[in-house]
């Protein structure tokens, strides 16, 4: 199973999309390795440093609808050779959050007020996530501020990122 | 309780339910194209597991950068070309016969009501269109459909758009699902089908419900999907005669792939496009949304007609009647793309190449090339394009680019004027 604790990188902004995660010039790579130093480069959004904001973070909050647009798995492969895997957001595009689970990561979804609670405590600020996998908890510090949170996955989630991913998975289920 | 298209389709598929609210269904069509598929068969090769579930359920193309541009698509085309034929995949599309695959794949009968197909392709959504459900996949998804012949969904619920009203000439399906995504954003349908119905959808060619389909995905939407009907029998007819005794017996068997009036929906939305004006995209997400007559200040750099939204033979038809007998801009480079190579000869025999060609634009073979700024079209930096296509993010046709999603007529229009313009002009004959 993959790690899931880190410093968090936040990207404050709804509808970050699939080009702005990876752009679509790069999907001519054949590994996934090749992905990684082009990871949010089309993403403008103020203090956020395309190569340097990503640096030395593990994890993503973000706002809703967060990866919409292609069905590109480029775009959490970009994340995982970066060290990402897991992604924070109220609500997620379909296709991007079963991408996260069917190659083991997490994309997981947090109430909005839980979300505006995050960025007002911890935006701007060094910030890491501790995650109890087996009990569902997120454990959020920067300096002395410490706030925890509870999240929920279902068992086919769960079951998914315990396999390693779908494809063994099905092909020992189907 | 009364069920939708969806979950019909659902019912008669489905094989597990393995929680978490997902169920895991059997797939009638597993299509792939070269940029998500070689990644797929080089895993499945480390996995020991280099298998296909039916090669005759396997259908593949080489379309997004055809001919190949550089040495790393040459080899992704390779990487595609090689699987197909260890594994027999008897349709396999390469130069010559390939075209971009969601015009491709419908135009050979592939998509039948009440299939079930996936694609490493976000608008695969576009063969809803014939009563089917379709979702573009990521590539681990599209591995487990090659190796096995099933995906997992969670329970789609269905949004249902009923669209009524007088479309008003010059206004064409791309207005219309415009409007739509402008009403409901582009998170308006996430996790959602989205059931296109109304009169205005009834009336509609099958090449309109796909422009209409295709572009559910910008709504967030997995799937658009149309109740079939004799529209879409008429265009199957070919494929499927041997099936049935008569066109009324296969009519009758594709009712069954129809909503039930019972039927329940997470939402219903009464679309009215009367007084619906020409729209184009403004900014860089697909529901910011005005009426093209708001933005005829734009100039524009290029100019782009073609994609799986929009470069079908209807399309390039509404085109060639705005562009006959005109020039473009002179600042203005038009670009042409017939989405397969039977459009293109189309095109041919019914003289419309020939406009496009005086009227001054490229004409290139099919492929999906400049919609995703991949070939044939790049944007520069600064620059900007009328696009039949179905995407305005950031860089989407090149870094600093900015793409105006529009009608072909609109495009055709804004060629000649040198800025985004509606057309006054429409296609003698219905199109």
């Amino acid at each position: 199973m993959k790690t899931f604790s880190g410093n968090v990188l936040f990207l404050d902004r709804s509808d970050i999309n699939t080009d702005e995660i990876i752009p679509a010039k790069y999907l001519t790579e054949i590994t996934k390795k090749a992905l990684g130093p082009h990871l949010l480069e089309d993403l403008c959004l103020e203090g956020f440093t395309p190569g340097k904001s990503t640096r030395d973070k593990q994890v993503v909050v973000s706002r809703s609808n967060f990866g919409c647009g292609s069905s590109r798995e480029h775009a959490p492969w970009a994340f995982e050779v970066n060290g990402i895997h897991v992604v924070i957001a109220e609500s997620f595009a379909r296709i991007f959050r079963q991408n996260m689970f069917n190659g083991g990561m997490l994309a997981v979804e947090l109430l909005p007020d839980t979300i505006a609670d995050l960025f007002n405590r911890f935006a701007g600020r060094r910030t890491r996530l501790e995650t109890d996998f087996a009990r569902s908890i997120f454990t959020f510090t920067a300096d002395d501020e410490v706030l925890t949170v509870p999240f929920e996955l279902s068992d086919f989630d769960r079951a998914l990122v315990e396999a390693g991913g779908w494809v063994e998975y099905a092909d020992a289920n189907y | 309780m009364g069920r939708t298209i969806v979950e019909k389709i659902f019912d008669r598929h489905r094989i597990d339910t393995p929680g978490g609210d997902m169920h895991v269904i059997r797939l009638d069509v597993v299509a792939c194209h070269e940029i998500t598929t070689p990644i797929a068969i080089n895993d499945l090769v480390a996995r020991g597991k280099d298998r296909v579930f039916d090669p005759d359920r396997i259908k593949a193309v080489i379309d997004h950068v055809t001919p190949a541009k550089d040495s790393k698509t040459a080899t992704q085309g390779k990487i595609l070309r090689d699987w197909a034929r260890r594994h027999n995949i008897r349709d396999f599309f390469d130069i010559g016969h390939n075209g971009v695959c969601h015009a491709l794949f419908p135009e050979k009968g592939f998509i039948r009501p009440g299939y079930t197909a996936i694609m490493g392709d976000s608008h695969t959504c576009t063969y809803g269109a014939f009563g089917a459900f379709a979702a573009g996949v990521g590539t681990t998804d599209l591995e487990v459909g090659i190796l096995k012949g099933v995906c997992a969904f969670r329970t789609p619920e269905t949004l249902r758009i009923d669209i009524a009203g007088d479309l008003a000439p010059g206004v064409y399906a791309k207005d219309v699902i415009l409007s739509v995504i402008a009403r409901i954003g582009v998170n308006g349908a996430t996790n959602k089908v989205i059931e296109f119905g109304g009169p205005v959808v009834a009336a509609m060619s099958m090449e309109e419900r796909m422009t209409l389909c295709n572009m559910a995905i910008e709504a967030g939407g997995t799937c658009g999907i149309c109740a079939p009907d004799a529209i879409t029998v008429d265009y199957l007819w070919e494929f499927i005669q041997n099936d049935y005794p008569d066109k009324a017996a296969a009519r009758a068997a594709f009712a069954e792939y129809g909503p039930d009036n019972d039927a329940h929906y997470a939402d219903v939305i009464h679309h009215d496009v009367s007084g619906l004006e020409p729209l184009t995209t403004f900014g860089h997400k697909p529901d910011q949304v005005k009426p093209v007559r708001e933005m005829t200040h734009q100039k524009v750099d290029q100019v782009y007609i073609g994609s799986c939204t929009n470069g079908r033979i209807e399309d390039l038809r509404v085109a060639a009647a705005v562009l006959k007998e005109r020039t473009i801009a002179p600042a203005v480079r038009g670009i042409v793309s017939p989405a397969t190579p039977k459009i293109y000869r189309q095109a041919l025999q019914e003289g419309l190449i020939e406009i496009f060609m005086r009227a001054g634009f490229c004409v290139t073979n099919p492929t999906c090339g400049a919609c995703l700024g991949m070939s044939n079209g790049v944007l520069a930096e600064g620059e900007v394009c009328a696009a039949t296509t179905n995407r305005n993010f950031n860089g989407r046709m090149g870094i600093g680019g900015m793409v105006h999603l529009v009608s072909p007529a609109t495009a055709a229009a804004s060629a000649i004027a040198g800025h985004l313009a509606p057309s006054n002009r429409q296609p003698e004959q219905g199109a």
